[in-house]
């Protein structure tokens, strides 16, 4: 399942899309925990009962300035969730 | 005080044009002391919240009415307003599931699912199985959402930042205009020529921007249709960063919109699948059969 966390709005498309059929028996070691900065991500059981990722219910509203330190003008080359999520189930839609 | 006098002194009546109709149906047909399981499935929405029983696995009968400022009260509410009609009681009900927004405050939930999961799998039951796209227009969120043939999500998208594209903006464009919200859709395709979107993606700058057509001497249809256009065009939006695949279904309140569902069509290129069940159960109806499914699973135990 790809579960898309985020919002549209008068500024723009903020999306942060999990592939969580990639999350199961993750190859990472649940690495997206640790390498976000703001802690956003989550493990929970799903409604068809696999363990996956989320995107915590109060970081999805706000992710155009949470995410903002970890995009290049924060200083970083590559955004330290997609990079540790080996198995590539993390996008960023902006 | 003569009638003339009491009259004119009178406070206005104040008219509620937002009021959606609550309804309630069940099967009379059946009898559902003949079933085997009986699931319930209960979706307190941020605007309505439905209670639906099934029998067997088939929908039996649905309560859909106003959601209160109180989640459990609105869930026992909208669950006895159909046990009422049926003479059912709670111990009768096998397994209760609990969605939307408030599922978490269902007090006589067995389990709560997500509304995502929900609507996928009432679409399911409502549409066929060859449902593949959804998109369900709530109360106060707007979600697109794909599944497969047995009704389980393969992928979703929510919106529930903004009001836009939602029923409570269509509640705040009813009030505005002093129309009952089920004339507006028909309404809304009473006009000469097709009215540019209201450029406004936010519900309340939308409202002033309708206002500022009135002023410009649009007509109310005119701006009702300008209206339905711009929701249109926001939850086609949506709608495409998922994809559209073909077997296309409606949930939510705004499904029974038809100024607002002919024009997502004409957007899309695509009619939607037709159903005779109420869409504003999708939600609701999904968590019984889920409740179904985790019954007969546990029976197979």
């Amino acid at each position: 399942m790809i579960a898309n966390y985020g919002y549209k709005d008068g500024s723009g498309e903020y999306y942060i899309s999990i592939d969580t059929d990639k999350c199961i028996g993750c190859a990472a070691d649940r690495a997206c925990l640790t390498a976000c900065p703001k802690h956003m991500f989550e493990i929970i059981t799903d409604d068809y009962d696999d363990e996956v990722a989320w995107v915590k219910k109060e970081c999805t509203r706000a992710l155009a300035y949470d995410c903002a330190g970890c995009k290049p003008a924060g200083g970083y080359t590559s955004l330290p969730c997609t990079t540790a999520c080996t198995p590539g189930a993390i996008k960023h839609s902006w | 005080m003569n009638a003339e006098v009491a009259a004119a002194t009178a406070a206005p009546e104040k008219k509620e044009f937002w009021r959606w109709q609550e309804n309630t149906w069940f099967d009379e047909s059946k009898n559902w002391k003949d079933a085997k399981i009986i699931t319930c499935g209960i979706d307190v929405g941020s605007v309505s919240s439905q209670a639906v029983l099934v029998c067997d696995g088939e929908l039996f009968g649905y309560n859909s009415m106003r959601t209160g400022n109180n989640s459990p009260d609105s869930a026992k509410n909208a669950l006895q307003g159909i046990m009422d009609k049926i003479g059912m009681k709670l111990e009768d009900i096998n397994y209760v599931v609990g969605t939307g927004y408030g599922r978490v405050n269902v007090p006589f939930a067995h389990k709560a699912i997500t509304e995502i999961a929900c609507h996928a799998r009432g679409a399911n039951y409502m549409g066929g199985n060859k449902v593949r796209t959804i998109l369900d227009m709530g109360g106060q969120d707007c979600k697109a959402i794909h599944c497969d043939e047995k009704g389980k999500v393969t992928n979703f998208l929510m919106n529930d930042k903004c009001a836009a594209g939602t029923g409570r903006g269509m509640e705040v464009i009813s009030d505005l205009m002093q129309i009952p919200i089920a004339e507006l859709g028909p309404r809304s395709f009473d006009v000469e020529t097709e009215p540019e979107a209201v450029s406004s993606i936010c519900v309340v700058f939308a409202k002033s921007e309708a206002l500022g057509l009135l002023k410009a001497g649009y007509t109310k249809n005119m701006v009702i249709a300008a209206y339905c256009q711009a929701m249109a065009e926001r939850v086609v939006s949506l709608l495409e960063r998922i994809g559209v695949e073909e077997g296309f279904f409606i949930t939510g309140g705004i499904a029974k919109n038809p100024g607002v569902v002919k024009r997502i069509e004409r957007l899309l290129g695509i009619k939607q699948l037709e159903t005779k069940i109420d869409s504003q159960i999708a939600g609701a109806l999904g968590a019984a059969l889920f409740g179904y499914t985790l019954m007969q699973k546990q029976a197979a135990k």
